[in-house]
Order: C-alpha cells, then sequence, then structure tokens
C-alpha cells in the first residue's frame, strides 16, 4: 500500500495543506492549517532523520532506504520511485524548517492570503517531492511543480519591478529545465536496458548499476543536465535571474526560494549529472570549474557594490551556492561533503537574511543602506540576529559557514594540478571579499548613527518574527557546533557516486 | 448486398442517427417547442458518445474502403468528447437572439462535420477519404458565417472557404500524381504498394508535398496558416473553439493513417525531412506570432498553430509510442483548449470583451474564472502537475526513441518553445492576477451550462496526466493497432 511508505507523507501533507487551505475561510483558518501541517512536517523530517540515523548504526548499508516504486506510466516504464540516503534525509529536514519559517515569516501577508498559501504549499510540495523520489522522470515533474507557483508569488505578492523579475525568473528556470529534459530523454533511451534484457528505466539507482550510456552521448548529456539544474543553482552565466527574482520576491518565497530552490539544482547536478554520467563528468568537469569559480568571485565583488540589502544577498547566494556546485566538481569525497554542508548552511542563513530584511522593510520602508544606519539601537533584536546571519556567513567557527567553508576548501585543494589550485585559490579569496561585503552592511546599517529620526518610532520584533529566526539559528548554531552529526548522516551516500567516478575514468 | 456491413459504422450511424433526430424535430415540431432542440441534441449526443466508448470492434465495409479499429474508435470517441463540451459550452450562445432563429441549423451543421470528420477516419480508400473531407469542412464554411449581422463572421467564412477548397483541391492534385503511379486503385494498399515501387521519382515528391500542403492548410502548419487568425478571430467563439481542437485533431490523426499507410515506405527518403521543417516552422511562428497578439482569439489562434506542431511530433516520430502519445496529446489539448475557449466565451456573452487587455484584474471581480483560465494555460504550456505537462513529455519521449541526432534536435527546438509559449501563456496569466488596480470587467454570473463546461474541462486538466490509465488504455488501442499492421510499411 503506498500510504505505508513514510516518504510519501512528504507529498501528501502538501496536498492536505493544499485542500485545507482551499476549504478555510478565515485567517485564522488558514494560520491553523498552515501552521499545523508546516509542523508536521518539521516531526515527519525529525522522526525520519533519527530513524534513518538507527537504520544506519545498525548496518544497514544500503544505498537508498525507505525504498518504494509503484507503476504509472507503464508502457514507458514511467514509476512513482522514492527513496533516501542521508543526503536527501538533510535536505528534508531542511525544506521542512524553511517552510515552517517561511509560514511563521509571512504571518500577515496581504492581499490574498488564501491563494498566497496555496502557490506557497504548491511550492512546498514540489521540493519535497523533488528530494523523495530517485526516478527521474517523478524528479524532474516535482522540479516544475517547484518552479512555476514562483511565477504568481512574485508576480502578485512582490515588490518593485515584479512583473519584470517574475517574467525573468520564470523563463529562465524553465529554459534551464528545457536543456534538462533533454538530457533525461537523453539519459532515458541511452541507458539501455539492464542485464536481463528489462525495458529502459527512469530509475537513477538502476541506470547508475547499469552504467551503459556511450562515451559520446555522455558529452553530449552531461552539459545538458548539468546546465539545466545548474541554472537553478545560479551557475555564472545562468545567474542573473537570481538577483532580480530574490529582490522582488515577498519575504517567505525568498526564504523559501534561496534556502530551498537553489538547493534543488545542486543537489540535481550531483544526483543526476555527475552520478549517471560519470565518465563526462571526469573529463568535462574542467568547463564548469571554470563557470563556478566565475561564479563564486564575481557573485562576491558584485555583492560589494550594491546597496539594496536583497542584491546583497541575492548576490551573496550566487557566491555561497556557486562554493556548492564547484565542490560538487571536485569529485572527491571531502568537497562533496563540503558542498553538502554548504547547502545546509547556505539554505538556514539566507533564508534568515531574508527573513530578516523582510522584516526591516516593513518597518523602515527601505532595503537601501544608504537611508538607513543605527538600527541596532532603535531594534537590538533584529540587529543582533542579522549579525549572527552575517557571521555565519563569513564563516566564523561556531555557525554553520566556517565548518562547511572549511570542508570544501580542504577538500578542493586535494587536486594538485596547477589548474585546480588556481581556481581554489581565487575561491578562497572569495572569503575575504564576503567578509568585506558583511561588515560593510553591519557597520553601516546597524551600527553607527541613527540615519533617519523617523526610524526612532519603530517597533522591535513581534513574537511571530521572533519564532521565525530563533527557529533559523538554533539549527545555523547547531550544525555549526556539530558537524560530526551532518558528517554521520551523509558519509555513506557518497560511497557509489565515487565507485562509479573511479571506475569510469 | 450485406447490410450487416453497416453495423461496423456504429458511431458514425450513431451521429446520423442524431442528425436526423434534430432534423425532424426542428423542421416538424411546433413553434413553442422550438427550444427543446438544444436539450435533445445534447442528451442525443451524450448517449452517442457514451455508447461510442463500447464498440470497439475490429472490421471493415465496402470492401475495405472503410475500416474501424480500437484505435479509431478511441480517436472517434475523444473526438465525441470535444464536441460534446463544445455542444455544452455553446447552451448560452445558441439560445441568444443572434443564435436562436437557427439553433436547429447549428446543431445539424455540427453533426454533418463530425460525420465527415469520423469518415475521413475511418477511410482506407481515397474516394471515401475526399466525401469525409469535403463533408468536414465545407459546413464548417457555414458555421463560421453564423453570425449573420457581423461583418467579420462573413470575411472569415469567405477566407475560410477558399481555404478549404484550395486546400482539398491540393490534396488531390498530390492524389492524382500518386493515381497516375499506380494502376488505377485509390486503395492505401494499393497505392502504397506503388509507392513502395515507385523509389523517388520527382512525381512522388511533388505528390508528397502536394499532400502534406493540403493537410497543413487542415493542420494550419505553418506556411499554410495564414487563414487561420482571421478565422478564429471573425467566427463566433463556439466555432472557434470546434475548429481549433475537433476539425485539427480529426485531422491530425487522418494525416498520420495516409502518411504511415500510403506513404510509409518513404518515410525517411521523403516525408521525414518534409515534417521536420514543417514542425520548426510551425511551432517556431507559431509562437512567435501568437507573442504580440492581445485580442484573445487571434492569440489561440496563434498559440493553437504552434500546439498543431507538437501534435505533429507524434507523428514524425511514427512509431506506438508517438500514436499513443498523439491521441493522448488531442485528448488533452481538446480539454485544456476548450478549457480557454470557455472562458473566453463566458465572458464574452455577458460582457462582449475578448481583449487580453481587458482582462486585468479579473481575479478580482470572477476569481473562478479566472482559476480555470490559469489552469487551462498553465495545461497549454506544460507545466505539471497538469496534464498538458505529461501530453507534451510523452510526446517527446516518443519523438525520441528512435535515437537519431535530428530528432532530438528537433525536440530541443520544441522544447525552446515551450518557454516561449510559456512567456505568452505567463501573459495572460499577469493580466489576470498581476497587472491592474482597477478591474474592466465587472463580477457577473455565467451560465450553468458554461459552468458545467469549464467544470469538466478542469477535471480533465488535472486528472488526465495523475490518472494514467488513460494514456494506458490509448497505447493499448495504438498497440493493437500495430499489432494489426498499422505500421508495417515503414519497416
Amino acid at each position: 500500500m503506498i500510504l505505508q511508505n513514510i516518504l510519501i507523507w512528504f507529498v501528501i501533507i502538501p496536498i492536505i495543506m493544499l485542500a485545507g487551505l482551499a476549504l478555510s475561510k478565515k485567517m485564522s483558518q488558514i494560520r491553523t492549517v498552515m501552521v499545523v501541517c508546516s509542523l508536521a512536517l518539521c516531526g515527519l523530517a525529525t522522526w525520519l532523520c533519527i530513524d534513518f540515523l538507527d537504520q544506519r548504526a545498525a548496518g544497514n548499508t544500503a544505498e537508498m532506504l525507505y525504498c518504494g516504486d509503484w507503476m504509472w506510466y507503464a508502457p514507458l516504464n514511467i514509476k512513482l520511485s522514492v527513496g533516501v540516503d542521508g543526503i536527501s534525509v538533510l535536505m528534508l529536514m531542511l525544506s521542512a524548517v524553511i517552510v515552517f519559517a517561511g509560514t511563521i515569516a509571512s504571518w500577515k501577508i496581504s492581499p490574498l492570503p488564501r491563494n498566497f498559501f496555496l502557490w506557497f504549499a504548491l511550492l512546498s510540495m514540489g521540493v519535497f517531492g523533488f528530494f523523495i523520489t530517485i526516478d527521474i522522470f517523478t524528479m524532474f515533474m516535482f522540479y516544475e511543480v517547484a518552479l512555476i507557483p514562483m511565477y504568481l508569488l512574485i508576480g502578485v505578492w512582490g515588490t518593485g519591478r515584479k512583473e519584470y523579475s517574475a517574467m525573468k525568473l520564470t523563463l529562465m528556470l524553465m529554459g534551464g529545465s528545457a536543456f534538462l529534459m533533454l538530457g533525461l530523454l537523453g539519459i532515458y533511451w541511452h541507458s539501455g536496458p539492464g542485464a536481463d534484457g528489462a525495458a529502459h528505466t527512469w530509475n537513477i539507482l538502476e541506470i547508475a548499476h547499469n552504467g551503459n550510456i556511450e562515451k559520446g552521448w555522455q558529452y553530449f548529456l552531461f552539459p545538458m543536465t548539468f546546465v539545466g539544474f545548474g541554472v537553478l543553482g545560479a551557475m555564472f552565466p545562468f545567474h542573473t535571474w537570481s538577483p532580480d527574482g530574490h529582490a522582488c520576491a515577498p519575504t517567505a518565497v525568498s526564504m523559501l526560494h534561496a534556502g530551498v530552490l537553489m538547493k534543488l539544482g545542486g543537489y540535481g547536478c550531483f544526483r543526476i549529472a555527475i552520478y549517471l554520467l560519470p565518465q563526462a563528468a571526469n573529463d568535462l568537469a574542467w568547463i564548469f570549474i571554470i563557470l563556478t569559480g566565475i561564479s563564486i568571485v564575481y557573485g562576491a565583488f558584485s555583492a560589494c557594490v550594491q546597496t539594496d540589502l536583497k542584491y546583497i544577498n541575492a548576490y551573496s547566494s550566487v557566491s555561497h551556492c556557486g562554493m556548492v556546485l564547484f565542490a560538487i566538481l571536485m569529485l572527491n569525497t571531502t568537497a562533496m561533503t563540503g558542498a553538502i554542508m554548504q547547502m545546509l548552511s547556505h539554505g538556514l542563513m539566507t533564508a534568515l537574511f531574508f527573513a530578516l530584511i523582510g522584516m526591516i522593510y516593513g518597518r523602515t520602508h527601505t532595503r537601501d543602506i544608504r537611508k538607513m544606519g543605527g538600527l541596532m539601537q532603535i531594534m537590538p533584536y533584529l540587529g543582533v540576529c542579522y549579525m549572527i546571519a552575517g557571521f555565519a556567513s563569513l564563516g566564523l567557527p561556531g555557525l554553520s559557514g566556517f565548518v562547511a567553508e572549511m570542508t570544501i576548501f580542504f577538500g578542493s585543494f586535494q587536486d594538485a594540478d596547477l589548474f585546480h589550485r588556481i581556481f581554489v585559490i581565487a575561491a578562497t579569496c572569495s572569503i575575504v571579499i564576503t567578509a568585506v561585503y558583511i561588515l560593510r552592511v553591519v557597520g553601516k546599517l546597524l551600527l553607527g548613527p541613527v540615519h533617519d529620526e523617523h526610524h526612532r518610532q519603530l517597533t522591535d520584533a513581534s513574537w511571530y518574527e521572533r519564532l521565525s529566526t530563533v527557529t533559523l539559528i538554533v539549527c545555523i548554531a547547531a550544525i555549526g557546533c556539530f558537524p560530526n552529526w551532518i558528517n554521520e548522516t551523509i558519509q555513506h551516500s557518497f560511497f557509489p557516486i565515487i565507485e562509479n567516478l573511479k571506475a569510469a575514468i | 448486398m450485406n447490410y450487416a456491413q453497416f453495423l461496423t459504422m456504429q458511431q458514425e450511424l450513431g451521429v446520423l442517427a442524431v442528425f436526423l433526430i434534430v432534423f425532424l424535430f426542428d423542421t416538424f415540431c411546433g413553434k413553442n417547442y422550438r427550444s427543446a432542440v438544444t436539450p435533445l441534441a445534447i442528451v442525443c449526443f451524450a448517449a452517442v458518445t457514451v455508447y461510442g466508448f463500447f464498440c470497439c470492434g475490429t472490421g471493415e465495409a465496402f470492401g475495405g474502403m472503410y475500416v474501424t479499429s480500437p484505435v479509431i474508435c478511441a480517436i472517434k470517441s475523444i473526438l465525441n468528447l470535444g464536441a460534446l463540451i463544445v455542444l455544452i459550452q455553446a447552451i448560452p450562445w445558441i439560445n441568444s437572439e443572434e443564435g436562436a432563429v437557427r439553433r436547429g441549423e447549428f446543431f445539424e451543421l455540427i453533426f454533418v462535420t463530425l460525420f465527415g470528420m469520423y469518415l475521413m477516419i475511418s477511410a482506407r480508400h481515397f474516394l471515401l477519404f475526399i466525401i469525409g473531407l469535403e463533408s468536414a469542412s465545407l459546413p464548417l464554411a457555414a458555421m463560421v458565417a453564423f453570425n449573420k449581422n457581423k461583418y467579420e463572421s462573413h470575411e472569415a467564412a469567405v477566407k475560410y472557404m477558399f481555404t478549404a477548397i484550395f486546400s482539398s483541391a491540393i490534396l488531390m492534385m498530390g492524389l492524382s500524381f500518386v493515381y497516375a503511379l499506380s494502376n488505377g486503385s485509390l486503395y492505401f494498399a494499393d497505392l502504397a504498394e506503388t509507392v513502395a515501387l515507385g523509389g523517388n521519382s520527382v512525381l512522388l515528391i511533388t505528390a508528397i508535398a502536394f499532400v502534406i500542403a493540403g493537410f497543413g492548410f487542415k493542420l494550419s502548419l505553418v506556411p499554410f496558416h495564414l487563414w487561420t487568425a482571421d478565422t478564429y478571430q471573425g467566427a463566433p467563439t463556439t466555432v472557434t473553439s470546434y475548429l481549433s481542437v475537433i476539425s485539427k485533431g480529426s485531422a491530425a490523426f487522418a494525416f498520420l493513417v495516409v502518411l504511415v499507410q500510403v506513404f510509409g515506405t518513404v518515410y525517411s527518403d521523403i516525408w521525414e525531412w518534409m515534417m521536420y521543417a514543417l514542425i520548426i516552422a510551425t511551432i517556431t511562428v507559431g509562437n512567435l506570432f501568437a507573442m504580440r497578439q492581445r485580442e484573445m482569439k487571434r492569440f489561440m489562434a496563434f498559440s493553437s498553430v504552434s500546439q498543431a506542431g507538437y501534435i505533429m511530433l507524434g507523428i514524425i516520430a511514427a512509431n506506438v509510442l508517438g500514436m499513443a502519445s498523439m491521441l493522448f496529446y488531442i485528448l488533452v489539448y481538446v480539454f485544456s483548449n476548450l478549457g480557454v475557449f470557455g472562458v473566453i466565451q463566458a465572458i464574452e456573452n455577458k460582457t462582449g470583451y475578448t481583449n487580453m487587455n481587458d482582462y486585468k484584474g479579473l481575479h478580482k471581480t470572477n476569481p473562478w474564472l479566472s482559476f480555470a483560465m490559469t489552469l487551462a494555460v498553465f495545461s497549454l504550456a506544460g507545466i505539471p502537475p497538469f496534464a498538458g505537462f505529461f501530453s507534451k513529455i510523452l510526446i517527446f519521449t516518443a519523438a525520441t526513441e528512435s535515437g537519431s541526432v535530428a530528432l532530438y534536435v528537433l525536440v530541443l527546438i520544441a522544447l525552446i518553445n515551450t518557454i516561449i509559449s510559456l512567456y505568452y501563456y505567463l501573459l495572460v496569466v499577469k493580466a489576470m492576477w498581476i497587472s491592474g488596480d482597477e478591474p474592466v470587467i465587472p463580477t457577473f454570473k455565467s451560465a450553468g451550462s458554461e459552468r458545467f463546461g469549464l467544470w469538466i474541462c478542469c477535471a480533465g486538466i488535472i486528472f488526465l496526466g495523475l490518472i494514467s490509465c488513460i494514456y494506458g488504455w490509448l497505447y493499448c488501442v495504438s498497440n493493437t493497432a500495430a499489432v494489426e499492421g498499422f505500421f508495417k510499411m515503414l519497416s
């Protein structure tokens, strides 16, 4: 029975959410539905994580746990296959936390709160569905389910040049998914029937085990899939949707988009492009190392010269997400561990940033750092939170950013040739640039004299804003202080991928 | 004569029976009962539609001029379903002052064209085929001209009429070339043998080009699409929706039959490349022209031009998957397109607005209509979890099955075009949900039948893709056709 699989509930709860929202009339009902369902998701993710670790501790070394598959389109052998490894478990945790925080952060959304949460729930359904599936068809479907609500969420509830940004974001991401689709079709038809002469398969594990995609086709399909997911991972030169999109999106959407959606890109590159096309990954990684290297440095420099708070964080996201892809392309366990940690760290920290920016903007009605100053005196709670987020971003030990970036650079330095060295050193420099733009904002915005006397009447965070930010900060500190726990969860997941890569050389 | 062979034509006979009932009732009933024609026609036709799903045997009549098989019944049932939705959505219009005078004629013409399309689909002899083709297209010209008092309607009808005649003439010219090569038979099977023997003669290439051009006009493929926008705009909206889905769907299937069964042997030599160029032109040009349209019916005209290009992907695939995916695409397209036209029609009937700029802020005044429209355009654009996504993906998968690089490139072009199409479909969504503080269209309550039609369309859009057994059924009937030798000319 399909409902007995725990993973499928990650999709069913958002569906219940959608149904509950469709039925509810009053704001209080809408809030109840959202809070109950997102808490249920958090609980489910936590339970899954604990149970997953238990099973691993009990010696279950299967590649994917909680597997299940149900035939869907029999003529094409399309199945709904689910299964998780450590990486997906953590991604599900991250998504659940951010969906919860986003719900709380949009407590007073207007206009049309019900429609807002309907699209928000659809978006989260796409995200959860993407992380639980292990077949490329359903994965692609959930990927697109997660993309399209962004158009309306930004277009209707956004600020600034929202129509332009929403259209740009949607078309660019969908453009990426067009390439991705072609790549997936190629993988499907060329992975060939398995040893037992069965039909073509969409299942990631089966394709990886068959491992019989011809080399020539791999060279064609790898760029397709990597670029397809890379667009969502804000890889240079396809990152231009990100600053505009994030700047115009409403708070909760920025949080979910930067926090979770951009991770879909990294996760997809890792799970599909690298895992299924190992030969091409070995041979063509250098192209994308160059591009992601540019993303890291260029994103950081761009963030230095922006004056809009959201643009600063959007460019900083380009830089940090570039680091995720960069580390994945190093094709070794340490760097990949760092990449996963960076995904988690960046997800939480950017969500926190965008939540805080939304709260500050809601009070001062400007995001221009030149028009604000000394906010620490006026709203100390928000100020402290902003500082914590900033320190996480520039990699202060004890917070999540430090662990992630250190692991990435340790891992990346393992490749001893000149090419890799140059790019790793360049990427490492971005830490310094990050410090520049973070400290510049902190100094200008929070410390120093109060710029605008009208700001003195502003209030500090209300209870729901505190709840939203505290949730995220606790998670950031938890990763920073106990990184070993993350490492234990994900360590088994890299073996098959690294084995595949080694076998393909 | 063996009268039992008529029993293979059950669906045709059903439509004919409905036609006769409506015709006789309309002619001989008293003036006071005239308005009963509408429910009578719809109920009878609904019965035929339901019945159609159950008569799926294999058989032939008139010495093989007419054949029927499960796959043919499936496409006829899909068309029936679409026509039924069109009729349901037409009720408010046909009961209004414009239509009420000639209410009976509207239904009669629709049933005649449907009958013609059935013959066209089932024909395996070009004489019967031409009869079907003509009786499917000429009455449509009368339907396009149905708004007696509107100048545009007449203009559209004249354009449609000339195009229909012209395209039939071209098609017949092409057929006469093939006929010249053959030993005097017009059976598909005989012509196919001629084609197989004929090789790549210039005459054959010309013949195929003419046949493709003739169908191109019917399906409004680029560069034969120039009549589409004007005709769609001028015709009454009900007729436009009928033209865009039912007429197109039937022509697409007949096109597949002719290309595969008659010209199958020269697939890779001759018509694969013609279709290749045609598909690229159709999808791209249709999309590029649709971007600039603000008049909803013209907009949908170009949108359906590009959608026809996607349907053609099922033909160029020329395999079982392609056939099943094409049928599925037509089915989904019926629901999605009729959803859009249902909303256009509901708004036009109540307020007279048909421009996209008038839809601004529609969600404030008519949230359910904008919701239905959003679903329908998302489905047309191929956004999951709506049915359009599945139909697009399935047809792409079918097209790439042969594994040739050229077809991958074709699919890539089609995929990039879905992004362009997404842009203009989102313009509709934007008009309704995002732009405009002052809604132009006031709040109104649309007629019950229109709402019912939209409910059917929305249900179809949401569930057709998720419930995979519908595709399974279409694949099963296509597979039966393949086993019976539908594609045997290709190999």
